[in-house]
């Protein structure tokens, strides 16, 4: 761990140790009045905000965000796009771009990590990018700056798990259940089980995402977690007509949720 | 050269494992239990028992007498289509199947586009008692139906991709996203040399036998190897399968891709599905819609290895455009009396063109499947270019 936490593990790690819960959404970046639903899930409570640059192929994606993907990217938006508009936010919280990995590559590492940094952007995560074939990219963050967010997920073993945490910055996040992002009914009992793992390895804060899609989803899996990552219901709100409204008023639930705990 | 294992998952720099973290230990398993089945004598005994008594293995070596006499070269056909389910697709099924099994799994999953995997995938499914889940792009549902019924005719469920450009690339999506949520209980039988490590390997060693046999049949006929040996290219595993034979040699190397899903002719490096190779896509990263007459083949992107001999010159990479494509498809059945599957007769429209080039050598062309799946889709092309030139067809 180094010394020194960038930006977003240092909000996270504060809203721990005030004894709250994390919460951070997902939107897609590009669809609709997103910049509006930015700052409507800002203002209700988020902790830091994860933004999707749409990429064509989103393999760990479900429909909901698969749709947000398509609808973007057929209304013309493109990563320097998205990039430019949120240098030009100011909303008062952690940025984290979320995207596939071509995106980067295809924008060239160093770059990308440059042009992240300049946008204020405090960190990345890049789904496809496990940690054997993380190096190129993590190198170019790490001298940019750019906090690298990986993946932890059910199947990987303990030991896997704790070389995962060795290299995760800003936060580890905890894969919920075996699948695709979406909601569904029930929280899956891979979600808390996930959080006790990651719990007992490392002192990075452990946010767990996909398959929590309501606030007491967000409330039983924060009894272990740290905090939650709530993707699939907000890009459904950012989907309807109401978009930031919606989003705004989903993401107070939550907030509300969480900290009634 | 030869080609060996791919070292740290890699070909020159092209290959790893870009995928989802809920997906790599299923690779490492996977990696594993394939190293120790390839070394093991009992599972290479019983895979070419079934290559031999249930695909019909060894596939003949065709000389094409009366095309060769018209073409002003020497064609020799490494039969393919013989295979049981008509095409090369078998002989990698047979393997991942009797591996899936070994490493108890009982379910698999598989894409497919022209379909001649999926009824692979579907027929191995049966024969070892395997639940199968086969994806399929809604274009290529409606324009290989027959396959479909086969698929379903075999105990497979076939399911429609109705994202993206609803072709090849978008039931891999969908393969990977069941992959990911079954992973503990489903096998991801992929069908080509592409995919994140050990496919790519694994898939070549599979289609190894085609090159093998191949070489060993143009030791019989030609006394040496053939000058060239070519084959279409979607994801390159027919093409890698017989390249494997004679990579060592002499003989040039062609793979063949439809213009329009030319990763190399058109593609710069990117990384989906699982590895780094050419892909065709925009300036931005987004992966482009192929557009090929044939489903097998309507695929931005290609194999790793395939990207790996481009880099390094040993094999180079032609592309021809569907008219040329339906062209070979009537030549090869009007003068051989073989009806080719259009993937394969993408590598014969290489070999028209570039006939002059190819004066008096001795062409070895991989014909990777039979076109009975494709007759219908010719009957209606055909008959529309007839109506368009305002005769019945019967002029030559
Ligand atoms: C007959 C035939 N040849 C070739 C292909 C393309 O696959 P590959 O490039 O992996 O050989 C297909 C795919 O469906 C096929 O059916």
């Amino acid at each position: 761990m180094s010394a020194d936490p960038g930006p977003l593990e240092a909000v996270l790690r504060a809203r721990r140790s005030q004894g709250g819960k994390a919460l951070v959404p997902y939107l897609t970046g590009g669809l609709g009045d997103w910049q509006a639903a930015l700052a409507a899930a800002a203002d209700a409570g988020a902790d830091a905000i994860e933004v999707g640059i749409p990429f064509s192929d989103p393999v760990i994606d479900g429909p909901v965000i698969q749709e947000a993907n398509d609808r973007a990217l057929a209304a013309g938006i493109t990563p320097l796009g998205v990039l430019d508009a949120l240098g030009r936010l100011d909303i008062g919280v952690p940025l984290v771009v979320m995207t596939y990995y071509n995106i980067a590559f295809r924008f060239g590492l160093e770059r990308f990590a440059s042009v992240l940094a300049s946008q204020g952007v405090a960190a990345a995560i890049l789904p496809d990018l496990p940690l054997e074939e993380a190096g190129p990219w993590t190198e170019a963050a790490d001298a940019a700056g750019v906090e690298t967010v990986l993946l932890a997920a059910p199947t990987a073993s303990d030991e896997r798990l704790g070389r995962i945490c060795g290299r995760t910055r800003g936060f580890v996040y905890g894969v919920g259940l075996l699948g695709v992002t979406g909601v569904r009914d029930e929280l899956a009992s891979s979600a808390v089980l996930m959080a006790e793992r990651l719990k007992q390895i490392t002192d990075v804060p452990v946010l767990v995402g996909v398959g929590v899609g309501t606030p007491e989803q967000a409330e039983e899996v924060c009894r272990v977690a740290d905090g939650a990552v709530v993707g699939s219901a907000v890009v459904r709100r950012m989907l309807d007509e109401d978009g930031p409204a919606a989003v705004g008023k989903l993401i107070g639930q939550f907030r509300r949720t969480l900290d009634r705990g | 050269m030869t080609m060996a294992e791919p070292v740290g998952g890699r070909f020159g720099e092209f290959g790893g494992r870009f995928v989802p973290e809920p997906l790599v230990p299923a690779c490492e398993e996977l990696e594993a239990a394939f190293r120790t089945a390839w070394a093991d004598k009992d599972f290479r005994g019983e895979l070419n028992r079934l290559l031999a008594d249930y695909a019909g293995r060894p596939s003949p070596l065709t000389e094409c007498h009366r095309l060769s006499g018209e073409l002003g070269l020497r064609l020799l056909l490494k039969r393919e289509d013989l295979n049981h389910t008509g095409s090369h697709k078998i002989n990698n099924v047979l393997g991942q199947a009797l591996l899936a099994v070994r490493m108890g799994k009982t379910r698999l999953v598989a894409e497919t586009g022209a379909g001649q995997h999926g009824v692979a995938t579907a027929t191995a499914a049966a024969l070892l008692g395997l639940e199968c889940v086969v994806y399929m792009g809604e274009v290529d549902i409606e324009r290989q139906a027959l396959n479909v019924f086969r698929m379903q005719l075999l105990g497979a469920e076939v399911r429609s991709a109705v994202s993206g450009s609803r072709t090849l690339k978008d039931a891999i999506n969908e393969a990977m996203r069941d992959w990911v949520a079954t992973v503990e209980s489903s096998h991801y039988c992929l069908g080509s040399v592409m995919g994140p490590h050990p496919y790519p390997w694994m898939v070549r060693e599979m289609h190894r036998v085609i090159g093998d046999e191949a070489r060993e049949q143009c030791q019989h006929l030609l006394g040496t190897d053939p000058d060239v040996v070519t084959a279409c290219v979607g994801g390159g595993s027919n093409a890698i399968g017989i390249f494997s034979g004679f990579v060592d040699g002499d003989a040039a190397l062609v793979g063949v891709e439809p213009a329009g899903g030319a990763a190399i002719g058109r593609g710069v490096p990117g990384v989906v599905h699982g590895s780094k190779s050419f892909l065709m896509q925009d300036e931005h990263g987004q992966v482009l819609e192929a557009e090929s007459i044939s489903a097998g083949l309507d695929y931005p992107g290609i194999g790793p290895e395939h990207s790996h001999l481009a880099a390094i010159g040993r094999a180079r990479y032609e592309s021809v455009t569907d008219d040329e494509v339906v062209a070979a498809f009537e030549l090869l059945s009007r003068t051989e009396g073989i009806i080719p599957a259009l993937e394969p007769a993408h590598a014969l429209a290489w070999v028209s063109r570039a006939r002059e080039e190819l004066a008096g050598q001795s062409v070895l062309l991989n014909l990777s499947g039979r076109g009975d799946k494709d007759v219908d889709q010719m009957m209606d092309r055909l008959e529309v270019e007839r109506e368009s030139f305002g005769n019945d067809g019967s002029t030559e």
